[in-house]
């Protein structure tokens, strides 16, 4: 952009929108960064009233996080061996004992498992169908385009009462099957429209090369549009984990003990006692933190994925 | 970068495939609440675990979310749980619909008696319908709302003198609940320590059923009663929502008003800890099992702290009901090993190391023990309570009328909409309608 | 239906694309291309809706197996559309989207207008403002029940320092007169980022031409903000509202996170009332209709609206 254009802001705009938009920035910023400090604070210092902005940072939030615990009597405490590592010296110190791993572990695995494989599955049903939508030219297709769309207007409450009674007579509550085929029902509509804005840029000249020099329509569709449409597969699949990620009505109402994600488990985590926050900060920082990441890394193509491919900038 | 992305999507998509079948071992899974007990019956289960070479998995939900995450595991037919420790209020409903195997023949042929356990708890947390020898759980747990107080802050003499002369009695355990209120009233505001500290943390819980635990154990003492006890479901009316009654529900939004700390609008068993452990409160209304967990805090825990049942009203003394009996889950495919473990599980012996392990048994051998109600700080009032227990209802409808009490009581107590009466009226309404599409009527 | 539309798609496909070629036909490519998509969507979605539909004229419990189940026609809807207490959870939504939208505009428009000053470092800064949005609602929204906390949560303290009151003094969640913009607050500070960026798309789809004409003209800042950015952002902005509406109408994680609908019932929104109607007085055929009705509500508002959006779209 050149400095002689008569829409270049002055200097003094430029300061004044940039103190504003830092302001805004650092003021949003907060419960994020309480969210990070609070998991390295201990549970005393974590509900201090008033509120520490400077602690001693102490890891008992993150131990906790990991292992389940049981309260020992003095005397029993004397037949027991010294600790042998610095996260039993934390528990030790509070009187109790490890009692074996925490169920965080499983339900951040089960998160991983039903993000990745829904994640999977939509996309490639999605860049399936985003092609034949994009290459086929029909009267219907609006409809079917539409239809698919619409169906993500659903309350997921309200999709939840037939999907519970369904679930229950195939088997499938409480499955990483099950919430992999209904996250992916969900996610359908975002990679088919996606993935369908990303496949008409493709030019329709390579396809018709290629057919000419003797593929077949599926080799040419794997060999030349798959490639080249790679980049808005990536961003589309990356879009898709995050909603699977980030779900809590159907998971908190469809899976408990097998297959529960994080999302309905960390806020229920507690310690001895009370809720253990520093203990859900630290369960909510390593959640949340790869979606931070991958925000940060995605910024271009984060408006088109938030808008369904509606804005392509 | 992105093949190897997919490449990975597809392999975990492949092992969940796996791990969606291949989970079936020969272990049993235990449900229950995620609390300090629970974590004690693990220690305690170890035993179980070498003597029949059976593998324990638990599956702890915290409180807010108990009732709906395992009232959805039974109704879904799912087959989570073999063993459930499930609050004394589902009963009605496991028994009627099916959930819950029926245990007496099991506690014939094993030579367990539901003589040996406390009446209140036998009543309470295993019979269907209530006062029937119908047994569909063992008791398990028995708990019981009490209160907590800062021991050491009642001790110290300018505030005893302060109090002498406001009130014109000794600061001390207070002989009902009018003098409960003064007591949280004195301390509501205070400067202690240097810190602003409040009266006291009570159930105001919306979400669940913390209000309806808390409230009840002023409208209890109050003269409220769940109906006509001649004829329950009809004649609701001039007792739900008696003059007592009415009275009762006042009290508890007077002392929500006056004595609790700011922002104390949706507390219930966790929160009301944090604030009494982080020495805002000077009273803590809590189910009994916290009390282990509070003779141990290095804060406020050993002399800083003592124990009292809830004190008496107009018209009695009652304490609201906690606790759970275990049950055998009818889906279950491992009943043998499920009805193994209860057998287990009801010997005296278990049952002593029950409670001296952080649990609490409801078996008479134990709690009648004479060496018991000094054998800890709290248990004394532990016992009191459990003598003046009374339980919410146990029908299988039991979550609407819940739904309905909590609604209608959190509205006037903490958004102070209506009146008293109008909120006990409306809820007469409520549970008529409910006992209507019940059939009851 | 969709095998009818499967044949039109094939039969529709362009000559200079659709030649049979060896092996498989478009028909048949086409077939296989969107079929399982369709298949997958009629079983978890159109199946279960209709279903849905069907159990809303019965009295079917879940948690009654053995009950017999009763055909009992319009009984359901005629007890919803009468109960007051629908009605004013229906106006706890209706005021937590009103708000909401409101605010995520002024100020998300707001800062995309100042970001798009081009300031250095405006891309970071972009990014940070982000964040918000793209965490887990109901890991944040228990969170912010911490940060609300008067004597030991952020907010309270925060709110102190700017304004001087007593931190104590008030409760975020507890009262009746707060609750309600409690949830318009952190779902502001969630999703005003999203409708930043599409605002800042829709300004930087500007062509500069347009200004520069409007200077020749002599025409002032003022008038070119409100007779060039603004009709042109129009249509940006109309859709970002499209889908916060859609999403805030189903809000459910968030708030039941933030506040489990109370104090009493003014934080109630639809999605958490008929969660209690389904799920924990499991009254199936009564929230069945429950749903149904929320279906027609948001259908018949979207296809509204977005009447409306294509007609600013085509000025």
């Amino acid at each position: 952009m050149s400095g002689f254009s008569v829409n270049e802001p002055s200097r003094r705009m430029k300061w004044f929108a940039g103190i504003l938009v830092v302001f805004y920035a650092l003021v949003t910023l907060m419960p994020l960064l309480w969210i990070i400090a609070t998991g390295f604070k201990s549970p005393a210092d974590s509900i201090a009233y008033p509120p520490k902005v400077i602690f001693r940072p102490t890891l008992e939030g993150y131990v906790n996080l990991f292992t389940t615990q049981t309260r020992i009597t003095p005397d029993m405490e004397e037949g027991l061996e010294p600790p042998k590592n610095w996260v039993e010296q934390i528990v030790r110190d509070k009187g109790m004992v490890i009692a074996g791993p925490s169920r965080y572990v499983q339900r951040f695995m089960n998160s991983v498992i039903i993000g990745f494989g829904s994640t999977f599955l939509s996309v490639f049903l999605g860049t399936l169908a985003a092609y034949a939508f994009s290459r086929f030219r029909v009267p219907i297709k609006d409809d079917l385009l539409f239809f698919i769309l619409s169906t993500r207007m659903m309350p997921p409450i309200a999709v939840a009462i037939p999907i519970f009674l369904m679930f229950r007579q195939l088997g499938l509550s409480d499955t990483h099957m099950g919430m992999i085929l209904l996250y992916t029902a969900v996610n359908l509509s975002l990679s088919v429209w996606l993935l369908k804005g990303f496949i008409d840029e493709i030019p329709l000249e390579y396809e018709e090369a290629a057919l000419i020099d003797g593929y077949t329509r599926f080799q040419a569709f794997y060999k030349v549009v798959l490639p080249q449409a790679m980049t808005g597969i990536a961003s589309t699949a990356i879009f898709c984990l995050i909603f699977a990620w980030n779900e809590y009505a159907f998971a908190v109402l469809l899976t408990s003990g097998e297959a529960q994600t994080a999302p309905p488990f960390i806020p229920t985590i507690i310690g001895v006692g009370g809720q253990d926050w520093p203990a859900v900060a630290a369960g909510a920082s390593i959640f949340l933190l790869p979606v931070m990441v991958i925000t940060i890394l995605l910024r271009k193509h984060l408006l088109r994925g938030i808008t369904f491919g509606a804005v392509r900038k | 970068m992105k093949k190897s992305l997919l490449l990975a999507a597809a392999a975990l998509a492949a092992t969940s495939v796996f791990a969606a079948q291949g989970a079936a071992a020969k272990t049993m899974t235990l449900c229950w609440a995620a609390w300090d007990p629970a974590n004690a019956l693990v220690e305690l289960s170890k035993d179980f675990e070498e003597k029949s070479g059976v593998d324990m998995n638990f599956e702890f939900v915290p409180w807010p979310n108990f009732a709906d995450r395992m009232l959805n595991e039974l109704n879904s037919g799912g087959s989570l749980c073999d063993l459930m420790i499930g609050d004394s209020q589902w009963i009605g409903g496991a028994a009627e619909n099916g959930q819950y195997v029926k245990l007496n023949d099991f506690f014939d042929a094993n030579g367990i008696s539901m003589d040996d356990f406390l009446p209140a708890t036998v009543v309470g947390y295993a019979e269907w319908p209530k006062n029937t020898p119908n047994y569909y759980a063992l008791p398990a747990y028995a708990d019981v709302v009490g209160w907590t107080y800062r021991k050491d802050w009642f001790s110290r003499p300018e505030l005893q003198a302060e109090f002498k002369d406001k009130y014109g009695y000794d600061l001390g355990v207070p002989a009902d609940l009018s003098q409960l209120k003064d007591i949280a009233e004195f301390f509501q505001g205070r400067e202690i320590d240097g810190k602003t500290v409040y009266g006291a943390a009570i159930y105001t819980e919306r979400g669940s059923e913390g209000i309806t635990m808390g409230v009840t154990n002023a409208l209890y003492n109050y003269g409220f009663e769940y109906g006509n006890p001649e004829n329950p479901y009809a004649e609701l009316d001039g007792y739900v929502n008696s003059p007592g009654a009415v009275a009762g529900l006042e009290y508890y939004k007077a002392l929500y008003d006056c004595c609790t700390p700011p922002g104390s609008s949706d507390w219930y068993m966790s929160e009301d800890i944090d604030a009494y452990k982080s020495g805002q409160v000077a009273l803590q209304m809590n189910f009994a099992f916290i009390w282990p967990g509070v003779n141990a805090d290095p804060n406020v825990g050993g002399d800083h702290s003592g124990y009292f049942a809830n004190p008496k009203g107009p018209a009695g003394q009652f304490a609201q009901l906690g606790g759970q009996g275990i049950s055998v889950v009818a889906n279950t495919d491992m009943m043998d090993e499920a009805l193994d473990y209860i057998k287990w599980f009801a010997q005296p012996e278990i049952q002593a190391r029950w409670t001296e392990m952080g649990g609490a048994s409801a078996m008479r051998s134990v709690v009648e023990d004479p060496a018991f109600p000094d054998a800890q700080p709290y248990n004394k009032a532990f016992l009191e309570s459990m003598a003046i227990v009374k339980d919410f209802w146990a029908e299988p409808s039991y979550a609407s009328l819940l739904l309905a009490m909590q609604d209608r009581v959190h509205k006037y107590v903490v958004a102070g909409q209506g009146t008293a009466k109008e909120a006990l009226d409306g809820l007469v309404r409520d549970w008529t309608e409910v006992f209507q599409d019940e059939g009851k009527l | 239906m969709a095998e009818n539309a499967m044949d039109r798609i094939a039969r529709a496909t362009p000559p200079g694309v659709a030649r049979k070629i060896r092996g498989l036909s478009d028909r048949a490519i086409a077939w296989i291309f969107v079929g399982p998509s369709i298949f997958l969507l009629l079983a978890i979605n159109i199946f279960p809706l209709i279903w849905t539909i069907r159990l809303s004229f019965t009295n079917f419990r879940v948690n009654r197996i053995n009950a017999p189940v009763k055909w009992i026609g319009l009984r359901n809807y005629e007890r919803i559309l009468t109960d007051p207490d629908i009605w004013q959870t229906m106006q706890a939504t209706a005021h937590f989207l009103f708000w909401t939208i409101f605010f995520q505009v002024l100020i998300g428009f707001t800062l995309a207008w100042l970001i798009n000053k081009k300031f250095r470092g405006n891309d970071l800064w972009t990014t940070l403002i982000v964040l918000p949005m793209m965490l887990s609602p109901a890991v944040v929204g228990n969170f912010w029940t911490f940060l609300y906390q008067p004597q030991i949560g952020l907010f309270n303290y925060v709110v102190a320092f700017f304004t001087g009151a007593d931190p104590s003094s008030f409760s975020m969640i507890g009262s009746i007169d707060l609750a309600p913009w409690a949830i318009v607050i952190v779902d502001t500070w969630m999703w005003t980022p999203f409708v930043m960026l599409i605002c800042l798309a829709g300004l930087r789809s500007i062509p500069d031409s347009i200004y520069e004409a409007a200077e020749i003209d002599r025409a002032s800042k003022w008038r070119q903000f409100w007779t060039i950015t603004i009709p042109l952002v129009l249509p940006f902005l109309m859709m970002a509202v499209l889908f916060r509406g859609i999403e805030n109408f189903k809000m459910f994680d968030l708030v039941v996170q933030l506040t489990g609908g109370g104090p009493g019932s003014v934080t109630t929104l639809t999605s958490i009332d008929l969660k209690r109607e389904a799920f924990e007085k499991w009254r199936t055929g009564y929230a069945s209709a429950y749903a149904v009705i929320l279906f027609v509500t948001i259908f018949g508002l979207a296809s509204i609206y977005v009447k409306a959006l294509n007609k600013v779209k085509e000025r």
